[in-house]
């Protein structure tokens, strides 16, 4: 420790001092520059995304439909889901963290194609600018899901500029994972095999795969779309002599599997998070990395299980509702293997544990209510109802967040050179877990009880459940300015934070915090497995670092 | 059976029990699983909670383990699966001698027909130990028909049939909600559904003007549109003959074989040339444009009529 501490404390030329002045960042192409660049403004779309939901839980306390117009809050809820489903959700670990990470964890000096690197956020911007500018110039009220023939035919507000922004930024999406996967294949350092590479490359490794695959398929439904809303050319409006459910194949052929891109990314996180805290190595890795590719092919198979009541083919919903099931097994060995990595560890409860001890739990209800939605004789009382976007909030709220924000704190020394105040850190993870169930857990029962989504007005008897999550939300929205604040003030006031503040064993922590423009002095050589702890606790593993290795 | 649990909306059809017995099953596993990882997790989390000098454990896994951490979750998926999927299959088709209801959903209202006649909006009132078959498409957008009390559901969708069906088991008034969004005033597309006894609904239908029911409208429509002279039913018409037809297999020019039913009567008429039947020239013109969908559901519902007349039901 005190040789890590004496390092902090001398001023070192890193990645954030190499340079200054705005070009310095706009042109750069560091991949940790680059992340925080990605930070930074998908902080901005997060905060966007929350105001709108704050605005729909104010409207939802009431029964009547009060606060807003209808047509207002029909905006509130499309800007809430495009905002934070295309802008924060999908690229927010990946973007940030990953981009940050993956060289790092690599022992490589930067991504693959850096410049594609900075490209992608050129392009992510630019998307969240058309998407602004609909916003901005009056809102866009297809719901997130742009269903066909509203949003080709019939809805009046700004679907094309909104569209277009989602599918300039799904390039970005596109480029990041191939960029992912050619560094992961082509930079790893001397010695570091695939199975000795860290749970977070696997996820992220299998999260690229279906960037690459499923996010085309995404541009394309939105440009037919687009065709048909600005041609007149029949696609998917039945009076133009087109098929509206065909619009669904293809927009939940690519939105099934972005709810794994938000999720396995967030799995990549929890597993570092609770192997550092618990300082034993994951149990069952390889379980673990394969579950993560199982995910991400089963989750091209599963789509039509958003579509059993549309009038689809009965059979093709029994097929769809197995194939969903399936996909209970790999998320299930995943939570079985994280709790069974606590059992005989040294566990400490440092902010970023409470967060993977939190998602933990939410991710197992999120999980576990998937399967009500894959069983076909319930999906069809609780389709579009409450109980989905429950379901979904857990998955994305509860999981993809919650991991997130544990991963932002656990390498935010890393990444800023600033240790972030615990106590704080520790209370708002609690508050945030809390506030959490209040908001959400009332909406499974609003679901079962058969309140529809994206009602602005609803009957009397649904009110207290929606007074209850109105309640949760303003708790959660508390939850989530408190790491705002103290995140900003510790790059100023936060203790400078030594190179391994956690004594983790990833090849990143062997590097300063924050670390130099070009990662490492020497190319590291790996000669021990991932998550390598012993009796001398978080001694690093590099080349200088030899010891014995332990075939499974 | 579960009408007094204030966790689970009133149940008032045949299957909502059914359903409700389901949900209940994996409400209990989903409670135990989550109960008890989170115990586990509690445990573990405190039992080894961070002490000085206590050096964690090396282990690395457990294949047995592995297998037996996903074998029960697949068995129970799969309990889940047969189970959701046989309830879904029972109750997919609607027992003979239900009442044919016809539903057009337009933004932002719904439009019924009743067999007799009678027309409603936002408002179904229907008898009581009755299967009712709702015949629903939508004159704009995706609408979604949902009966919460009923645990019944289904999209409603331009230029297309759905069908749903139900049959109420207690008298009373429920919900009727647009579930599908589509549009400003998608949340009070919304109306109720009145169930009654059986003599209370016939001294109803007295009391609402009646009209013509679907099907006599459908045969004058029939007759206006000049369907009869080509589907007149003889020996060497130029189409083919409607009677006995409906809910029987086609065989088409083509070597297909499809069956007579609503979506192939609605694509015959607006875009007859399709699937011709066999023996039969491409000559008939689409009536596309030409037809409200009202009109289009009083065709089908004649045709319908047409097919159970030379039919052995």
């Amino acid at each position: 420790m005190s040789a890590q501490a004496t390092s902090a404390a001398e001023p070192q030329r890193n990645y954030l001092n190499a340079d200054y002045g705005i070009k310095s960042w706009l042109l750069t192409t560091d991949h940790k520059r680059i992340g925080l660049m990605y930070l930074l403004t998908m902080t901005l779309f997060f905060f966007l995304g929350g105001a709108f939901a704050v605005a729909i839980r104010l409207e939802l306390a009431t029964p009547h439909g009060d606060l807003v117009e209808s047509e207002t809050y029909n905006k509130l809820f499309t800007m809430h889901g495009v905002i934070m489903i295309f802008f924060f959700l999908i690229p927010s670990i990946p973007a940030v963290l990953g981009n940050f990470l993956l060289p790092l964890m690599l022992g490589a000096r930067d991504l693959a194609f850096p410049r594609l690197n900075l490209l992608t956020w050129y392009l992510f911007t630019i998307g969240g600018v058309f998407t602004l500018y609909a916003v901005v110039s009056g809102g866009v009220d297809t719901g997130w899901t742009f269903y066909t023939p509203y949003s080709s035919t019939y809805a009046n507000t700004h679907v094309i500029a909104t569209a277009l922004g989602v599918f300039i930024t799904g390039f970005s999406s596109i480029l990041t994972g191939l960029n992912f996967i050619v560094t992961t294949h082509k930079m790893r350092a001397p010695g570091l095999t695939w199975f000795r590479l860290p749970l977070f490359v696997w996820a992220h490794y299998a999260t690229s795969l279906i960037q690459i695959l499923g996010t085309p398929v995404l541009a394309t439904a939105i440009l037919l779309v687009g065709i048909e809303r600005l041609f007149g050319v029949g696609i998917f409006d039945p009076k133009l002599g087109g098929d509206p459910v065909l619009f669904q194949h293809l927009f939940w052929f690519y939105s099934h599997p972005a709810v794994y891109i938000m999720i396995l990314p967030s799995m990549g996180v929890i597993s570092e998070l609770i192997s550092t805290f618990a300082r034993k190595r994951v149990f069952g890795y390889s379980f673990i990395a394969m579950s993560s590719l199982a995910i991400a092919i089963l989750g091209f198979f599963v789509w039509g299980h958003h579509m059993f009541v549309s009038g689809q083919s009965v059979y093709a919903g029994v097929v769809f509702s197995l194939l969903s099931m399936l996909v209970a097994v790999p998320s299930a060995v995943k939570v079985f293997n994280w709790t069974a990595t606590l059992y005989k560890g040294s566990i400490q409860f440092s902010t970023p544990m409470i967060y993977a001890l939190g998602f933990l739990g939410l991710f197992t209800i999120g999980g576990l209510t998937g399967l009500f939605l894959a069983t076909l004789a319930v999906d069809v009382h609780v389709h579009d109802t409450y109980f989905v976007v429950a379901h979904f909030h857990y998955i994305m709220v509860g999981g993809a967040l919650m991991a997130y924000l544990g991963g932002l704190h656990f390498w935010w020394p890393k990444i800023t050179g600033r240790m972030y105040p615990e106590f704080l850190g520790k209370i708002s993870a609690v508050i945030i877990f809390l506030g959490f169930n209040l908001t959400f857990f009332p909406q499974f029962l609003l679901g079962y009880l058969g309140m529809p989504r994206r009602y602005h007005v609803y009957p009397d008897e649904f009110q207290v459940l929606n007074v209850l999550s109105s309640a949760g939300a303003s708790i959660l929205g508390l939850g989530y300015l408190i790491p705002m604040a103290y995140l900003v003030w510790s790059l100023k006031y936060g203790k400078r934070a030594p190179s391994n503040p956690w004594r983790a064993s990833g090849l990143e922590w062997t590097t300063p915090s924050p670390p130099a423009t070009f990662n490492f002095d020497r190319t590291p050589v790996v000669t021990t497995e991932a998550y390598h702890y012993s009796e001398e606790l978080g001694a690093p593993r590099t080349g200088t670092d030899v010891r014995e290795v332990e075939i499974v | 059976m579960w009408q007094d649990a204030p966790l689970f909306p009133e149940s008032a059809s045949t299957i909502s029990d059914s359903v409700d017995q389901l949900y209940a099953f994996l409400v209990v596993v989903s409670l135990f699983f989550a109960f008890g990882i989170a115990t586990v997790v509690v445990f573990f989390a405190v039992r080894y909670r961070r002490r000085q000098g206590v050096i964690p454990a090396r282990i690395h896994g457990s294949v047995q383990l592995e297998v037996v951490w996903s074998l029960i979750p697949l068995g129970l998926s799969l309990v889940m699966f047969f189970w959701g999927a046989k309830l879904y299959f029972a109750t997919l088709d609607p027992p003979p001698g239900a009442m044919d209801v016809y539903v057009t959903g337009k933004q932002w209202m719904w439009k019924v027909q009743h067999p007799t006649g009678q027309r409603e909006i936002n408002s179904l009132h229907v008898p009581v130990n009755r299967p009712v078959r709702l015949t629903m498409t939508s004159e704009d957008v995706i609408h979604d028909f949902y009966v919460p009390a009923f645990r019944t559901k289904r999209d409603v969708v331009p230029g297309r049939y759905t069908i749903a069906w139900f049959e109420a088991t207690k008298v009373g008034e429920y919900h009727l909600f647009c579930a599908e969004y589509c549009g400003t005033k998608h949340s009070e597309m919304i109306g109720s559904i009145t169930v009654m006894e059986q003599h209370d609904y016939e001294r109803w239908l007295t009391g609402v003007a009646a009209g013509e029911t679907p099907q006599e409208a459908g045969a004058r429509l029939f007759e206006s549109m000049r369907c009869n002279t080509c589907h007149s039913g003889q020996d060497g018409a130029r189409g083919p003959t409607l009677t006995g037809a409906f809910g029987k297999p086609v065989q088409l020019r083509d070597g297909r074989v499809v069956p007579f039913d609503e979506d192939y009567t609605r694509e015959s008429i607006l875009n007859p040339g399709a699937a011709v039947v066999a023996g039969f020239d491409s000559i008939m013109p689409t009536y596309e444009g030409q037809l409200s969908e009202d009109q289009l559901m009083q065709l089908l519902a004649y045709v319908k009529s047409l097919g159970a007349e030379g039919g052995d039901q």
